[in-house]
């Protein structure tokens, strides 16, 4: 299968800060394949980099097979890029922006209006509307519209749901799923762990580096140690607590529970008696299994 | 070229539904035009004098009666008191104090020269400058006077003398307003090209849509060139807009060929655009284009020779000049309205704002980086 994107030994500094350090991946045809990792990891340098707006200072980045630095010209015609922060034109409206894009690379809505059918009959009835004065979820619906609008081979997706509520999020992603048929690759980051389940494949990355690169199955499956729940009412306080047992190794907030292990991945009932001393008396604890939030934090914390 | 006329559109489509810009930009000319042009004068009447007569004699009262008589002065005090009179100066009550000594009128009747002492304000040295030049021209007038009166009938004719007429050229009436409309409209085309078009370019970056802009396959030339047509169309509409204003406000004559003035600040319109594009890759916020292209207008706009002729400014001066569209504009402009020079008369400042306009744009192209 062809390699869509092909990144060896990527780098870049900027000044004191080193943004990405010796990243290499690949892509696969058709994939969808997401970056997760906290803010500053190097998310949006290393997809600017990808769509030509930025230079690396060491490695070699190679884009539908066309390397990013000498072939950027061929390159922008078959890119689609989201940027984080809405960047179409909010003084234009729907149709306005839709139409630019199409013109800009030299096509028409018409054209390919069935690629963007799905996304664009959403906020179709809007389309005499300013895009300033669409509301969130249209908003990101319109950028992926003017992003699809030249039929892309590659889609770059910088954290497209940020901002955005639960069902828009859904919804979108459903969208992503459907364009696979069109033979887009998708490239997306997130911040939300929940969304890499949705993705092909996934790459951890924290402090420019990549600490795992798998599908999300196995990368969950990676997790090293048998996982507990803690629950109890007064939750950090319990969190506070089950961190200054000795048994514990690491105790973390996970929704209204808490996820600790221990060490030898056992605990005893000693842990409930040194809990009620601290006043907790109604903590229940159980095995859990880990998720892909789980792997991520143990992944972090070993790279530390 | 589809690509370049869609941009194009985009540009204007952009700026009419900025409903202030749009305003704006039919508003500030007519506003400038009104309020500049008749304001703007070097014309100085009304001269504040205060004169000690320590004399009063009929020689001095003559004296006093013809500076009362010019249009230029206006005896606004009468004193005997030299203290009070500086004490005047001080309080910027009077402008000029001239004193005549109590030997005046005598010396005057004996045949020794006759002396007076003016004390002039020069805090505004051109207006100093201007009161020195009337009150001497009064001082002639009245020396001649009393030349003729001495010499009675017996040698009138055989006094020497040279009797000049002047005449104004290409402005008979000296009006003020002839010579500052053809700079005014200069500083209007200035404004629209230099702030518009650089504070749009900026606005993008700051917004973030030239992210958008950028992966896309538009060159960068046909980038620039969308962002310098709108701009260099708005600035000939509102060229036409003043000169409109000019001739039924002002009934400016206008000797020369529309045309030329037009192809002039076209030209200056692309030098001057390319300018203020080049200088937006420079900043990233709308603040800090502001405030260069403010120190590069006040530059060039000072400097142009609007308000002080270009020949009196120090060598240096005229030598940065060179590179400074502006004082072409002011000179094309001038000479085509008030003189009606031809192309033939003016091709050198037309080829050398040609070079400028090409040397900045270049500069605007190459320094826009679709890449970073």
């Amino acid at each position: 299968m062809q390699k869509i994107i092909e990144a060896s030994d990527i780098s870049k500094r900027f000044g004191e800060t080193q943004a990405l350090k010796d990243i290499s991946f690949s892509v696969n045809e058709s994939e969808i394949f997401g970056f997760i990792g906290p803010d500053g990891a190097g998310k949006t340098t290393l997809f600017r980099i990808i769509t030509t707006l930025l230079l690396p200072d060491d490695g070699e980045m190679k884009v539908l097979g066309m390397d990013s630095k000498t072939e950027f010209k061929e390159l922008r015609k078959n890119i689609g890029y989201m940027p984080g922060r809405f960047s179409l034109y909010q003084d234009l409206s729907v149709e306005e922006n839709l139409n630019f894009y199409a013109t800009v690379f030299g096509t028409t809505v018409k054209e390919n209006y069935d690629l963007i059918s799905d996304i664009y009959s959403h906020i179709e009835p809007f389309k005499k509307r300013l895009a300033g004065n669409l509301s969130g979820g249209m908003k990101q619906k319109l950028a992926l519209s003017c992003a699809l609008i030249h039929k892309p081979k590659l889609l770059v997706l910088d954290e497209p749901t940020t901002g955005v509520d639960a069902v828009s999020r859904s919804e979108f992603w459903e969208m992503l799923k459907k364009l696979k048929q069109y033979k887009i690759t998708i490239i997306v980051s997130t911040p939300y762990m929940d969304e890499a389940m949705r993705c092909d494949r996934v790459a951890l990355i924290q402090n420019g580096k990549i600490l795992s690169i798998d599908n999300p199955e196995k990368i969950k499956q990676g997790y090293s140690r048998k996982l507990f729940s803690a629950k109890a009412p007064e939750k950090y306080k319990l969190i506070d607590a089950l961190r200054k047992y000795p048994e514990t190794i690491t105790a973390y907030p996970f929704g209204d529970s808490v996820h600790v292990t221990f060490t030898g991945d056992k605990y005893d009932s000693s842990i409930y008696t040194y809990l009620g001393k601290l006043g907790i008396n109604d903590a229940v604890i159980s095995v859990t299994e880990a998720g892909i939030e789980d792997r991520f934090l143990e992944l972090m914390n070993k790279a530390e | 070229m589809r690509t370049i006329l869609y941009l194009i559109r985009k540009e204007f489509l952009q700026i009419f539904r900025d409903k202030f810009i749009s305003k704006a930009i039919i508003g500030v000319p007519i506003v400038q035009m009104l309020l500049l042009v008749p304001a703007i004068t070097f014309e100085i009447k009304d001269i504040r004098l205060c004169v000690i007569d320590m004399d009063i004699s009929a020689d001095s009262r003559a004296l006093i009666n013809q500076l009362e008589g010019s249009t230029f002065f206006k005896i606004k005090y009468s004193t005997f008191s030299e203290e009070k009179a500086n004490n005047l100066m001080h309080r910027n009550k009077c402008d000029v104090v001239l004193q005549i000594p109590s030997e005046f009128g005598k010396n005057v009747g004996t045949g020794n020269p006759g002396k007076v002492l003016a004390t002039i304000n020069a805090i505004n040295a051109t207006t100093a400058q201007l009161s020195w030049a009337y009150l001497n021209g009064v001082l002639r007038d009245y020396n001649k006077n009393i030349l003729l009166e001495n010499a009675g009938d017996m040698a009138v004719s055989s006094i020497p003398q040279i009797d000049i007429t002047n005449r104004y050229w290409y402005n008979e009436l000296l009006n003020y307003k002839y010579y500052m409309l053809p700079g005014i409209l200069g500083i209007l085309v200035t404004a629209i090209g230099f702030l518009l078009a650089g504070l749009n370019l900026v606005k993008e970056k700051e917004v973030g849509t030239i992210e958008q802009i950028n992966v896309t396959p538009v060159r960068k030339y046909h980038f620039i060139i969308a962002k310098m047509v709108p701009f260099l169309i708005i600035g000939l509409v509102d060229l036409s807009l003043g000169l409109i204003i000019g001739k039924i406000t002002f009934n400016i004559p206008f000797e020369g060929s529309l045309g030329l003035l037009f192809l002039a600040s076209a030209i200056f319109l692309v030098a001057v655009l390319g300018l203020a594009l080049f200088i937006s890759t420079f900043s990233s916020t709308q603040q800090q284009y502001m405030f260069v292209a403010f120190f590069f207008m006040i530059i060039f706009i000072l400097m142009s020779g609007i308000f002080t002729p270009l020949e009196s400014m120090p060598m240096w001066a005229q030598r940065f000049d060179i590179v400074n569209p502006m004082a072409y504009l002011m000179r094309i402009n001038r000479m085509v309205m008030l003189k009606g020079s031809t192309i033939h008369d003016i091709s050198r400042d037309i080829y050398a704002l040609v070079i400028i306009a090409v040397v900045f744009t270049f500069f605007a192209v190459s320094r826009y980086r679709k890449t970073a």
